[in-house]
């Protein structure tokens, strides 16, 4: 525990997954969804924790007006009864399951193997070597940083190179190397590369294609679940 | 105030910032419940006053200032009643994440120059965002209930607050690309003089102003907008089964967001803690007081508000599920989207002298037209109308004097 961070870290994931796995099991339609607000609030909460404030309040806007929807379409739809439950059969939790656990053992599987230390760099190799013995110097470990995510990131925008002209913030001493390997960064001159635009693949237009693919199935759901009106007749 | 703990009282920083955060909670806590006692109390008053009653009088002397308290024992003592019917668990969250959502928005409202819970660059969003799940409390109250009461309400309510959302998160945006930040102590800190409030910047912030205000009255669920509750037709809406401390829990929300809302309001478009004259005396004179003086000022603001929507709310009908959602999406949406392209535009290609001339006249004119209004409030009472009724009304006072006169 080195800060209190990482001590509200571990309630917040608790929350998270807890609250996950009663959605799953709950038979309920409407405590689904309540379930699924507390996940998705904690994980607005982890980003908050992470100082991403931003993230944290699209994530609570966004997806607690989407659990809303939810629950009115959960109500509106299924509720022939008071609180009616939905029976699942042996079959669909077989399937359920080894979808389930296969995502996750993927997941689990690339986070185990994904290295987020970074080499020192070569300015940190120079610097005189941390003794053990220094408990301030022992602490200054080579700072994690973001390389994974502004690969990420600048690939979906297009561009192939990511050498920020200006530190971003929480960004300190990206070795070269990770950001683009095999790119050499620096032009001979001794003047950071600008970043190349990526004409072959750019994964910001097929995202949003997707998004309005989605804006198409609501229109249709709507289509199909409006009530029919014969002509003529008034309502 | 950290630095304060760590330097003088030599605390670790951890402990220092867990320190922090439990007194700002504490007061932020202290506070909403705090003015929702004392809002419950104007609200008697002046709905008494607005139909001609006088409202409590009785308990604790004068004004009848203790009645809330009465009325909050009161509601300590009253037997915890769950409907058989019931979904326990949903009935129970309900009033909790309805407090929980309008409570912390209060973490990134500024009360004077940095005097915030938690500074955010993205504070209005955030209030927003959180304020946004007030609703789910209430929707699951409503569900949870097995009341069609309740049920109605909660369903009117997640309609109602779906659309509303928009326009209000649109008319927020105007003075946010004014000032160019989400950070509510940078914006409210921009409005030093009167005429540099945003509500005066240009004529799109002036009409922001005033739809922001209606889409607030509508998010709080107050008349006449209060479909989620309207007496006359659902009982009580969605709380129709609750009493004791979780019906009073919605109520503590309810004042909460109300207080929230019009925070908001005073510090986008107000100027926040700012009086509107001698911004830089102040700031250079008074040292701390400056800041404690902001508080005063900023509460008096939203609390004018708040009293705003009171009489609104006793003073127009309630509209129908139809207009509500009629007045939104046909009225209130393409009239602040308009707003949020006009006043890019304006910010785009209108010359400064000109914003600035433009500025100083609205200002000009709404406080002369603030004036006036409070002349002819003043100022009508004292023409009482001639006679009287027969064995009910006999002039006294004045009026007898008046009447004398005619």
């Amino acid at each position: 525990m080195d800060s209190p961070y990482s001590l509200l870290f571990w309630p917040l994931a608790a929350l998270i997954a807890v609250s996950a796995i009663a959605m799953v099991v709950t038979q309920n339609i409407v405590r689904a969804a309540t379930w699924l607000l507390f996940t998705l609030a904690g994980v607005a909460g982890i980003f908050f924790l992470l100082g991403a404030d931003f993230v944290g309040a699209t994530q609570l806007l966004v997806y607690v007006g989407g659990t809303l929807v939810l629950v009115v379409f959960g109500v509106m739809l299924t509720a022939q009864g008071p609180f009616i439950s939905m029976k699942i059969g042996a079959g669909e939790w077989a399937i359920a399951a080894t979808v389930g656990i296969g995502f996750f053992s993927v997941l689990a599987y690339a986070l185990i193997n994904f290295n987020l230390e970074i080499p020192s760099t070569p300015t940190q190799a120079t610097a005189p070597a941390p003794s053990l013995t220094d408990p301030q110097q022992a602490a200054a470990k080579p700072p994690r940083s973001l390389a994974p995510s502004i690969v990420l990131g600048t690939a979906l925008l297009g561009f192939e190179s990511a050498t920020p002209v200006e530190p971003l913030t929480g960004v300190q001493n990206v070795p070269a190397s990770l950001v683009s390997p095999g790119v050499p960064n620096a032009t001979p001159s001794g003047l950071p590369r600008p970043p190349r635009l990526r004409t072959r693949m750019a994964y910001l237009l097929p995202f949003e294609i997707v998004s309005v693919h989605l804006l198409v199935v609501l229109i249709g759901a709507a289509y199909l679940a409006r009530s029919k009106r014969r002509r003529g007749v008034t309502p | 105030m950290t630095d304060f703990l760590k330097n003088t009282l030599g605390l670790s920083p951890a402990v220092a910032d867990a320190l922090v955060v439990f007194i700002a909670v504490n007061i932020l806590v202290a506070f909403v419940a705090g003015s929702a006692i004392f809002f419950i109390w104007l609200e008697r008053k002046v709905c008494g006053r607005i139909q001609d009653r006088l409202g409590p009088t009785r308990v604790g002397g004068k004004f009848g200032w203790l009645q809330t308290i009465a009325d909050g024992i009161k509601l300590l003592v009253k037997e915890d009643l769950i409907p058989g019917d019931a979904d326990q668990m949903l009935f129970r969250l309900g009033p909790y994440i309805a407090f929980c959502g309008a409570f912390m928005a209060f973490i990134a409202l500024p009360f004077a120059d940095g005097w915030v819970a938690k500074p955010l660059s993205i504070g209005v969003f955030f209030m927003l965002a959180v304020m946004s799940t007030e609703v789910f409390g209430i929707i699951l109250a409503g569900y949870g209930s097995g009341s069609k009461w309740a049920l109605f309400g909660g369903m009117r309510e997640a309609a109602q607050m779906v659309s509303y959302e928009v326009p209000m998160a649109l008319c927020v945006l105007v003075p946010v690309i004014v000032a160019g930040s989400m950070d509510l102590n940078y914006v409210a800190k921009q409005q030093d003089w009167l005429w540099n409030w945003y509500v005066f910047h240009d004529p799109f912030t002036f009409v922001a102003f005033w739809t922001y205000f209606c889409c607030a009255t509508a998010q709080c669920k107050r008349a006449p907008f209060d479909l989620a509750e309207a007496e006359s037709e659902l009982v009580a809406g969605f709380h129709t089964e609750y009493s004791g401390l979780r019906w009073s829990f919605f109520f503590m929300a309810e004042y909460g967001a109300m207080f929230a809302v019009s925070g908001i309001a005073v510090n986008l478009f107000l100027g926040g803690w700012n009086i509107g004259f001698l911004p830089n005396w102040i700031q250079a004179h008074m040292g701390i007081f400056a800041n404690l003086l902001g508080v005063v000022v900023f509460v008096l603001k939203a609390w004018l508000l708040v009293f705003v929507m009171m009489w609104v709310r006793w003073t127009l009908p309630r509209l129908r599920i139809d207009q509500v959602m009629m007045t939104c999406l046909k009225y209130l949406l393409p009239i602040s989207c308009a707003l949020l392209l006009g006043v890019g535009l304006w910010q785009a290609l209108m010359p400064v002298i000109v914003g600035r001339i433009f500025s100083i006249v609205l200002c000009a004119l709404s406080v002369a037209a603030l004036g006036w209004l409070v002349y002819t409030l003043l100022t009508t009472f004292t023409k009482l109308p001639s006679g009287g009724v027969p064995n009910l009304w006999t002039p006294t006072g004045s009026a007898r004097r008046d009447l004398a006169k005619t």
